[in-house]
């Protein structure tokens, strides 16, 4: 990792914990030189070849092996029960699979927090979760695994199609919010002793109602989903989950990212529109890449939309140290 | 590549329209927070539910530390064979997610003789013993390990648990069938109970449902006949207040607070419940 790159790792961590994406200070000579050229570029044939993309079919490739992940994995938790198979016991906030104990971090955390002792069995289950999303990225627990990442989705397109409609706009929110709820569910569960951010957690709830029928609890997901189709676009992931922040700490150190590669890149912003945290994706805006290749920060949940929208090719999924040995 | 300015610098100042942009933008954020912390303490309204007390699963440490250590997984729920353990909505009592026992439905008759859920918990929410750092309550602890009648002829009898969950109390005395002499003929709570129990003379492991298995006695002794630990429970002959003799069913020490007396009470509703989170008194 070059300086350049490693300025921007810690930048992309002070990103993820609400600093807005700032241009870089310094940027690659190669990367300069590139910057340079895409401005000579003949911006007809650029005209041509966006018109094209405009057109041609949208591809779902990651987007539909990322909704069959999520689906099956839930749904290994319902059947386990229903049929007793015992495959994937318990719900997302800890399960055992195959009798290894797995426990949510966020969840896990909480339990610490509030009950101020730490039992064996519970830094067994975290160790192994933590270890998983370390080699899987982190924040891709969110997109492949979370329930209510899939409903939100779904919320999505509605909110965007009223958007289009000119009826509702985005109502953006400060994205500082995140860290502070983090810390206000850290405080609150320690104060109070009770795992206050597990009784309203979207994940735990729906994970629970999949599982073991569905409860009033559902009424507080479904006015979440409302207020996102209504006023802010996936305001509850973007800016209010504290599980996001915690996968986020773990994805830093993750292995498995989103990898941009700047000369193919026609800047032209389409995954910058699909994603759901545009931040990671300031790289693609023209004349910030501060290297040729560059990984994308750790809020980055992994989910391939933007890969699939890219007409270049320019992002693409990575495994850092694996393409190398390849 | 050092040419860049202090962004203070190159930036224009800022349009009317920009500061309105971001004064908006706060105000929503203050408005999300509010919300947020809004609905965070409605996490707590089941508070406002939890006038009467839930019973817990066998093992459960004590309220406050079994609330802060429960992960709400539901993995007591999965391994229960009669289905007992329920988990707690919002209107609930206490912690959404959080397993109870509502014992005149379906009591913990412990057929699976091992207290699988105790097995099951991630947390330690459910113990066989607790922790040194954790206190016992005085009356919480049983005197021995209870002995289940159903393995009685088992080299191990016991059952593994070293706390009650509950006591049970006679509540309803006037209607009680045993205190009045009367007898029992029929289902318990009527044909359409889904209340599940074992019977050792039906099967050992495969609990059957309670309407399936009516009764014919001639004085009711169904909460001392089916609880299904040794020594809990038994018909005494007791003085009433008016000084004649009669016969009653007497809760003693063993007794855990399962909660089989309360789901098997013939009477609607039930003479004989358990106190949830009780400690032996006497």
């Amino acid at each position: 990792m070059n300086q350049f790159l490693k300025r921007r790792f810690f930048d992309q961590i002070a990103v993820m914990f609400g600093r807005e994406a700032r241009k870089p200070a310094a940027i690659s000579d190669r990367a300069q030189e590139i910057h340079i050229l895409k401005r000579a570029t003949n911006k007809e044939r650029l005209q041509q070849a966006m018109v094209a993309h405009e057109k041609a079919s949208k591809v779902h490739t990651w987007r539909n092996r990322r909704w069959a992940v999520l689906i099956i994995a839930n749904l290994m938790f319902t059947f386990s029960f229903w049929f007793d198979i015992q495959i994937l016991e318990g719900a997302l906030t800890a399960s055992r699979f195959v009798g290894f104990h797995l426990i949510d971090l966020n969840s896990a955390l909480q339990v610490m927090l509030a009950h101020k002792h730490i039992i064996v069995n519970l830094v067994i289950g975290t160790g192994t979760v933590f270890v998983l999303w370390l080699l899987l990225g982190g924040r891709t627990f969110c997109s492949w695994v979370c329930p209510y990442h899939l409903v939100a989705e779904w919320a999505e397109k509605i909110h965007l199609w009223l958007v289009k409609k000119k009826l509702v706009t985005d109502q953006a929110i400060d994205r500082r919010l995140r860290t502070g709820s983090w810390l206000v569910f850290a405080v609150l569960a320690v104060a109070t002793g009770y795992t206050v951010f597990e009784s309203i957690s979207p994940t735990g709830i729906l994970s629970r109602a999949l599982i073991y029928g569905p409860a009033l609890a559902l009424l507080w997901v479904l006015a979440l989903l409302v207020f996102e189709v209504f006023f802010s676009r996936r305001a509850w992931c973007r800016y209010a989950c504290p599980i996001g922040l915690t996968y986020g700490v773990v994805g830093i150190f993750s292995p498995v990212r989103i990898k941009y590669k700047l000369d193919g890149c026609f800047h032209e912003g389409d995954c910058r529109k699909v994603c759901l945290v545009p931040h990671v994706l300031d790289t693609v805006i023209k004349g910030r890449a501060v290297d040729t290749e560059v990984p994308i920060g750790p809020d980055c949940t992994r989910c391939g939309l933007c890969v699939d929208t890219c007409p270049t090719g320019s992002l693409t999924f990575d495994v850092k140290g694996l393409s190398k040995l390849l | 590549m050092n040419d860049s300015k202090p962004p203070a610098a190159a930036k224009p100042p800022a349009s009317r329209e920009r500061i309105q942009q971001a004064r908006r933008k706060w105000l929503r954020t203050i408005l999300l927070t509010g919300g947020v912390t809004g609905a965070a303490l409605s996490g707590f309204l089941p508070l406002v539910y939890a006038r009467t007390k839930r019973l817990r699963p066998p093992g459960a440490l004590d309220e406050k530390d079994f609330l802060a250590s429960c992960i709400k997984c539901g993995q007591c729920v999965q391994v229960c064979p009669v289905q007992a353990i329920k988990l707690a909505d919002l209107v609930d009592g206490v912690g959404v997610g959080v397993p109870y026992i509502d014992a005149r439905e379906q009591a913990c008759d412990f057929s699976c003789d091992a207290v699988q859920c105790i097995l099951a918990c991630p947390t330690g929410a459910l113990v066989y013993k607790k922790p040194a750092f954790l206190g016992v309550r005085k009356g919480a602890k049983l005197a021995a390990a209870p002995i289940l009648k159903a393995k009685e002829k088992d080299p191990e009898p016991t059952l593994n648990l070293s706390e009650r969950i509950g006591v049970a109390r006679l509540i309803r005395q006037e209607s009680c069938l045993a205190i009045q002499g009367k007898g029992f003929k029929g289902q318990v709570q009527g044909a359409g109970f889904k209340g599940r129990m074992r019977y050792m003379d039906v099967d050992r492991w495969k609990p059957v449902k309670v309407a399936d298995h009516p009764y014919d006695v001639a004085e009711c002794d169904l909460c001392v006949r089916e609880c299904p630990v040794k020594g809990a429970i038994s018909i005494e002959t007791v003085f009433a207040p008016d000084g004649t003799k009669r016969k009653s069913p007497v809760v003693h020490e063993p007794c855990v607070g399962c909660g089989v007396c309360e789901m098997i009470c013939p009477v609607e509703p039930a003479c004989i419940v358990i106190d949830a989170r009780e400690v032996w008194n006497t």
